[in-house]
């Protein structure tokens, strides 16, 4: 069997549970989390497609990933900012309760 | 466990072709070495701080208190083990082991000397910095678990601490790995072994090197919580910050851990900027490279001690302003200036230039922070 | 398809769904730092060192405490954990099973074409380097003007109204 198999199989699960997660969490935080989730099961696939791709010598998977991670940290800072402002105003983190479109 | 791990990492990949026996022999004394400096170094803190308040010092155990480190172990070993009722007990037993072992990790690509690099990881300064990261979750995970708003507080300071103070240790790091051309601590040690005359190439004899030591220095002393940025375990407010509610043996590894991140810190900066195991002169060479490894350490871990007995406690708001106002744009003029320097013609010129650029930034942003009142009067809402 | 690979992958999918089932919110945090550790550890076994010790770099040290920190501050208003999902449990998990399954079948089938592993290949920092600032210079700067925006937006969101002029 292809190693690729393998790593592509463990990134698919990975973005599944990070999608059950988003889908079903009612914390806005766990939610995010999710998402980070699936970011990195992204990652992973960058990543063994450049170590099992054509031409590892270009570099472009593992750069992709750097930069998509960079990315993430900048989601996970305003994401995780915006939390705490509508905490302020709502009270809560829970989605279910966010409902209103005036604070 | 440590052993395990570091032995693993060895074996990970892209290393240099090692038997398992030839890395155990680099493992294990560094597994002996560090905690027997440990030993030696808190009795040293002791007497020293004694010297400096005029006072003794231990004294009792043993011939000048040189078996007070045996009497400091037997005592935690035999001390009950509390943990507190509320307490998460996983995550509470978690933290301490995991701060160890992060503890332990940093020193796989710290070169020793001239042979004795437990792992010649190509991104080595990248590793020591990952590794000591995780020490942040332990430290989170130590305060949290304990369910006391002690030990929240000083997890929740030492946090801030340590992220903020983590900018300035990388961004003042990076300028000697800007001038290596490499993330490896080898090469970056072997790059400062060359000599002029009798002097060393040492990093630290350039204008941004001496800066960028001295920004390390601080940032480093920040960032292992060591006095006078020890907010995080502040005695007299918080008791002993994130560890307050372990006792016996698991305070003992959070203490370990404490000191060994100290060594590693100072093993870093030693490395990136005084030349690692390299002699000062270059007739001093033909000394086992170690020596001058643990003779560096040694200096260093005297300066802290020495540090600590002289400067008071800052406030938090102190603290963080130091770090945004001062330390970020000094370590980036740094940067700067270390760029420059590699494309400017070598000569006393040059030296001057890159010195006068610093201390003329250094100038300017002290007067700025004076001009804006120095530090700002604050108002407590709790205590007066 | 080794030993070693097996374990990690156990430990990072164990991390992951222990990340998103868990009740506790800090518990998660944690759990989720773990799987990050597991997916550094197989960067470093598909020889990516520096993407892998960046990975632990940012996420276990950044993302994940910056997690928490906002857990703490914000779990002091809801005190209540409720069990209830916000979508029907068993609709989310069956939807992200057939995510799945599309996934897994693309997977096997496409793999099956591709020709069988190149030699290992080199992925010195001094290549990511040389790439970076070479062909990749581009992204690199709106990677950094990304970051340097987030910042200041994150600063100005997390900040209280009054102190907006201070």
């Amino acid at each position: 069997m292809n190693p690729l198999t393998g790593y592509l199989l463990l990134a698919a699960l990975l973005f599944s549970i990070g999608l059950a997660g988003v889908l079903t969490r009612r914390s806005a935080i766990l939610m995010l989390v999710g998402m980070e989730l699936m970011l990195n099961a992204a990652n992973l696939n960058l990543i063994a497609f450049w170590r099992y791709g054509p031409n590892p010598a270009a570099m472009t998977g593992v750069l992709f990933a750097l930069f998509s991670i960079g990315v993430a940290a900048a989601e996970a800072a305003v994401g995780l900012g915006l939390l705490v402002a509508v905490a302020r105003r709502v009270r809560t983190t829970d989605v279910d309760q966010m409902d209103a479109m005036r604070g | 466990m440590s052993l395990f791990i570091l032995h693993l990492l060895t074996s990970i990949h892209a290393l240099a072709a090692s038997t398992i026996g030839h890395t155990l022999l680099m493992v294990v004394p560094v597994m002996v070495v560090f905690p027997a400096l440990f030993a030696v170094t808190t009795l040293l803190e002791r007497k020293g701080l004694g010297r400096i308040q005029n006072r003794y010092g231990p004294n009792r155990a043993g011939p000048w208190g040189l078996l007070q480190p045996m009497a400091d172990g037997i005592k935690a070993l035999t001390k009950e083990d509390v943990v507190p009722e509320a307490a998460d007990r996983l995550v509470h037993f978690c933290a301490p082991v995991l701060m160890v072992l992060s503890a332990f990790l940093v020193y796989a690509v710290v070169p020793v000397s001239r042979t004795w690099v437990v792992a010649p990881l190509r991104a080595g300064v990248l590793f020591f910095f990952a590794a000591g990261s995780l020490m942040e979750i332990a430290v989170f995970m130590a305060g949290w678990s304990s369910r006391s708003q002690y030990s929240l507080l000083g997890a929740m300071r030492a946090l801030a601490q340590m992220i903020s103070y983590e900018i300035p240790l990388v961004l003042s790091a990076m300028v000697a790995v800007m001038a290596a051309g490499s993330l490896s601590m080898v090469e970056i040690v072997r790059r400062q072994a060359g000599y002029t005359g009798i002097w060393p190439h040492w990093f630290v004899l350039t204008p941004w090197g001496l800066f960028g030591f001295a920004l390390f220095l601080i940032a480093a002393t920040a960032e292992s919580n060591r006095c006078p940025f020890d907010l995080p375990e502040g005695e007299s407010e918080i008791i002993a910050g994130y560890y307050i509610e372990y006792s016996g043996f698991k305070f003992a590894l959070f203490f370990l851990a404490e000191y060994l991140g100290m060594f590693a810190i100072s093993a870093l900066g030693i490395t990136l900027f005084l030349g690692g195991w390299s002699a000062p002169f270059s007739f001093l060479a033909w000394v086992p490279t170690w020596i001058w490894f643990f003779a560096k350490l040694l200096a260093l871990i005297a300066g802290f001690i020495w540090i600590r007995g002289t400067l008071p406690r800052l406030r938090m708001d102190q603290l963080m302003r130091f770090a945004w106002e001062f330390l970020l744009p000094m370590t980036l003029c740094n940067v700067f200036v270390a760029g420059a320097w590699k494309f400017l013609p070598a000569g006393v010129l040059r030296w001057l230039g890159c010195a006068l650029v610093l201390l003329g930034a250094y100038w300017l942003l002290g007067r700025r922070l004076e001009q804006r009142g120095g530090l700002p009067q604050r108002n407590y809402r709790f205590a007066e | 398809m080794n030993f070693s690979f097996l374990l990690v992958a156990a430990l990072t999918l164990a991390g992951a769904l222990a990340a998103m089932a868990l009740r506790n919110l800090v518990h998660c945090v944690l759990a989720l730092v773990v799987g990050f550790v597991g997916l550094a550890a197989i960067y470093l076994q598909l020889g990516a060192q520096f993407v892998g010790l960046a990975q632990i770099f940012v996420y276990a040290g950044a993302v994940a405490i910056l997690a928490a920190f906002v857990i703490l501050l914000t779990q002091g208003v809801e005190h209540r954990t409720r069990p209830a999902a916000a979508m029907d449990w068993a609709v989310g998990a069956l939807l992200a099973c057939g995510v799945f399954a599309v996934l897994a079948w693309a997977v096997v089938r496409g793999v099956a074409h591709l020709p069988i592993a190149a030699p290992p290949s080199n992925a010195g920092v001094h290549a990511i380097g040389d790439a970076m600032l070479h062909r990749f210079v581009l992204p690199l700067e709106v990677a950094g003007l990304l970051l340097t925006v987030a910042l200041i937006g994150a600063v100005l969101l997390a900040m209280r109204d009054g102190e907006a002029g201070a």
